[in-house]
């Protein structure tokens, strides 16, 4: 064909030329492309790296092998920490009984374990009068020690543990009473000022609550008014500043819809405050906007002939809509809710306006139990002193973003399953 | 079907809200600042743990923000007690009185160090509070000399501060403005550096408001940066960077003694004996105050304030002493203790 085409020779090398250009140029913004993905999935590997690197010690927690000998009478009595000092001064005999020393002992172990010790003996009686070995928490500085981050070399004033501390680990270490376990008690139980003790259910659980309450909420009331909006409102103005609203809402920053839960839930409906009610009540308020986008957009992709071919043999309009166009809308309507909820679940700044951002030991067991959230438990840790929480922040952050991996990834699954091809 | 199905979820949920709202509060609700948040927080999970009691909620608003919940009125709604890093100001007890907060208990648990650090690997700094001033304050006199004209602070380096201080760019990490420990810091400190020039102290007399103006006033030329309210990211800054100075509380240098040390000032080492007695020259009170009108209406508030100044929680070696809080002096534990038993309510400020 070219052949046929009378060209002379320096138009075809400027062709060729032309032709090459166009040929670097694509290659040119193809390498771009590849640049920006590589940056992207670089920061995310730095990201999970750094997180995980942390994260991953928090999991585990040192504990420590006591051989408790649960007197009759001391039990009776209550008196857990005179038998945990008694265990602890077996234990290490050298140590002297001067109240300096018996604090050094006490200071091996968690604080909270007269507690535990307490505890055991309620969930099983028979123990009273026996002699068992139990495994107790280690206290902050030794899990922090045992996990190797802190530097024996340094001198004894700057690192948190002193030599004598540090002797007793070795000698812990050779009777094989001191082990990294699985931290049971940051799935089973809420906060803690003792980091080895902190859990982590108190937050999800808190998180779940609420989310169930944005759900029931704004997952009805935006389907219906997307519905409403598409198939049924009239065009015309009102209905147009309507739309234009609710564009605005999604983009309004979420702490404007906290500060409006506190002065309508909390101050004027007296809603509890920092139960999962009212932050569940805030969230759906900025949950409802995403919703409502997403729900119309997959409304207004059903092709119409669905709802004319209804309504031609004879359905009416509501049958038309509820029993052809919303099943086929249905994934994108159930994306969009998930995605929503993915980022009510990763919400702080609303919820702080009431007051979820608080100490909350309990597991919360209803919606008007005083409760947190997880990203508020992350921010809660992070601001805290003890050196155990570094890992206790990283570790929350790797739950959470594992809850967030589990809604996309059912996002995806729902729109795999029921999306029709037409 | 569908429909009927989330009408009756709603219904559920609308019912079960009214049965929770109707219900009466069993568990104290705590608000304020969040320098007495660590503390108040062990004292409530230990007081949680060792009775029958629900564990209080505690919620970390900042002083300012706890005082204006606390005293927003009484009733369930409103929280039992606030936490404070500063005394309750005059207009703050009116303005409680004025809701119906008649009677308020005033409990001093002890104080906060706080403390000018820098890298582990950097200088010792030894500084003075006049030190502290001519390096962050915005005007400065002229020539950092008693009697020099008020000029915008032109010190770049430690040492033109004072020539024995390193040749290093001023750089101090601190708490924004919003912050407890921000305040004390300006009031404290930099007024304290500012009270050595008698010129400058004099202006108190004749104009309030432009003497706090110089002697509180932060320079904003970048020198002092606004690293947020997150004292862990400040040590972590620091240990990166060993020119510069961090500002916060003395329970954080306790617990990073491998990666920061504090500066001395005016001489004296910000160690726990130190602030203990007061030689330490930048260290505050800390407060929590008691709605007196719901002890024994909410129930525990009474056993949670006998757990709070018990000797096991705030004496010498109580175990709050072991998260950096600092003792009070004995006869003002005596008072205060005293106060709690009998819950003596606050007079006037």
């Amino acid at each position: 064909m070219s052949s046929s085409v009378p060209t002379t020779i320096s138009s075809q090398a400027a062709a060729n030329r032309l032709l090459l250009r166009r040929k670097r140029a694509e290659r040119r913004f193809q390498l771009y492309g590849i640049l920006a993905i590589s940056a992207a999935v670089g920061f995310l590997v730095v990201f999970l790296a750094s997180i995980v690197s942390r994260g991953y010690m928090g999991f585990v927690q040192t504990e420590v092998r006591l051989t408790i000998n649960f007197e009759q009478e001391l039990v009776e009595a209550g008196s857990y920490r005179k038998i945990l000092r008694t265990s602890l001064a077996e234990l290490f005999p050298e140590a002297g009984s001067s109240r300096a020393e018996r604090r050094a002992l006490a200071g091996l172990v968690s604080a909270g374990t007269v507690f535990v010790l307490r505890e055991t003996v309620e969930a099983d009686p028979a123990i009273a009068g026996t002699v068992r070995d139990v495994w107790v928490l280690a206290s902050d500085p030794v899990d922090q020690f045992h996990k190797g981050r802190i530097d024996a070399s340094l001198p004894e004033e700057e690192r948190p543990i002193s030599d004598a501390s540090l002797a007793r680990i070795a000698a812990l270490e050779q009777d094989g009473r001191i082990a990294l376990r699985f931290n049971r008690s940051f799935f089973s139980r809420g906060d803690s000022r003792n980091p080895e003790e902190a859990g982590i259910l108190g937050a999800i659980v808190g998180s779940a609550l609420a989310l169930v309450v944005t759900l029931v909420v704004s997952f009805p009331i935006g389907v219906m008014t997307a519905v409403y909006l598409e198939a049924f409102a009239p065009r015309n103005r009102i209905t147009r500043l309507i739309e234009i609203n609710i564009n605005n809402l999604a983009a309004v920053p979420s702490i404007v819809f906290g500060l409006l839960g506190l002065a309508v839930f909390l101050n004027v409906f007296g809603l509890p405050r920092s139960a999962p009610i009212s932050g569940g009540l805030v969230l759906s308020l900025m949950t409802l906007p995403t919703i409502i986008i997403s729900s119309r957009a997959a409304i207004r992709a059903v092709p119409p002939s669905f709802a004319e071919a209804a309504i031609g043999l004879g359905a009416s309009r509501v049958q038309a809509i509820f029993h052809h166009v919303l099943p086929v809308a249905a994934p994108g309507t159930l994306t969009g809710a998930i995605i929503g909820m993915a980022q009510a679940l990763g919400e702080t700044a609303p919820l702080l306006m009431m007051g979820m951002v608080a100490f909350v030991v309990e597991v919360p067991g209803g919606f008007t139990d005083p409760s947190t959230v997880l990203p508020a438990q992350v921010y809660l840790w992070a601001d805290s002193p003890e050196r155990g929480f570094a890992e206790k922040t990283a570790a929350a952050i790797i739950v959470l973003l594992g809850f967030l991996l589990v809604m996309n990834g059912l996002a995806v699954y729902l729109r795999r399953k029921f999306e029709k091809q037409w | 079907m569908h429909t009927r199905l989330v009408a009756a979820v709603f219904v559920a949920g609308a019912v079960a809200v009214a049965a929770g709202a109707a219900q009466a509060r069993d568990q104290i609700n705590i608000v304020g600042s969040s320098t007495v948040y660590p503390f108040a927080t062990v004292v409530a999970e230990n007081f949680g743990r060792g009775s029958d009691f629900k564990t209080p909620k505690i919620e970390s608003t900042g002083s300012g923000g706890g005082m204006k919940l606390f005293c927003a009125g009484l009733g369930t709604d409103h929280p039992d007690i606030t936490n404070a890093s500063r005394r309750m100001k005059g207009s703050e007890l009116e303005k409680c009185r004025a809701n119906g907060v008649q009677d308020v208990v005033e409990i001093k648990i002890g104080y906060d160090g706080i403390v000018i650090a820098n890298a582990k690997t950097a200088p010792e700094m030894h500084i003075t509070l006049r030190h502290l001033f001519l390096a962050l304050a915005k005007q400065v006199p002229e020539g950092n000399q008693e009697g020099g004209k008020l000029v915008d602070n032109p010190n770049r380096t430690w040492a033109d501060v004072d020539p024995a201080l390193p040749n290093v760019a001023i750089e101090v990490l601190g708490p924004p403005p919003t912050s407890g420990t921000r305040d004390a810091f300006n009031e404290l400190a930099v007024e304290g550096g500012c009270k050595t020039f008698p010129a400058l102290q004099a202006i108190k007399q004749e104009d309030k408001n432009r003497y706090k103006a110089i002697c509180r006033g932060i320079r904003e030329d970048g020198a002092y940066i606004e690293a947020g309210e997150n004292d862990n990211l400040i040590v972590q800054k620091l240990a990166e960077n060993p020119n510069a100075l961090g500002v916060f509380g003395f329970s954080f240098l306790d617990q990073n003694r491998d990666a920061v040390k504090g500066a001395s000032i005016d001489g004296v080492p910000p160690e726990f004996e130190n602030i203990a007695t007061r030689a330490y020259p930048v260290s505050r009170p800390l407060y929590f105050y008691v709605k007196k009108a719901h002890v024994d209406v909410i129930p525990g508030i009474r056993e949670y304030i006998s757990a709070f100044t018990s000797d096991d929680a705030w004496g010498d070696e109580g175990y709050l002493t072991d998260r950096g809080l600092i003792p009070l002096p004995t006869d003002e534990r005596t008072k205060f203790g005293d106060d709690a038993a009998n819950l003596a309510p606050l007079e006037s400020l």
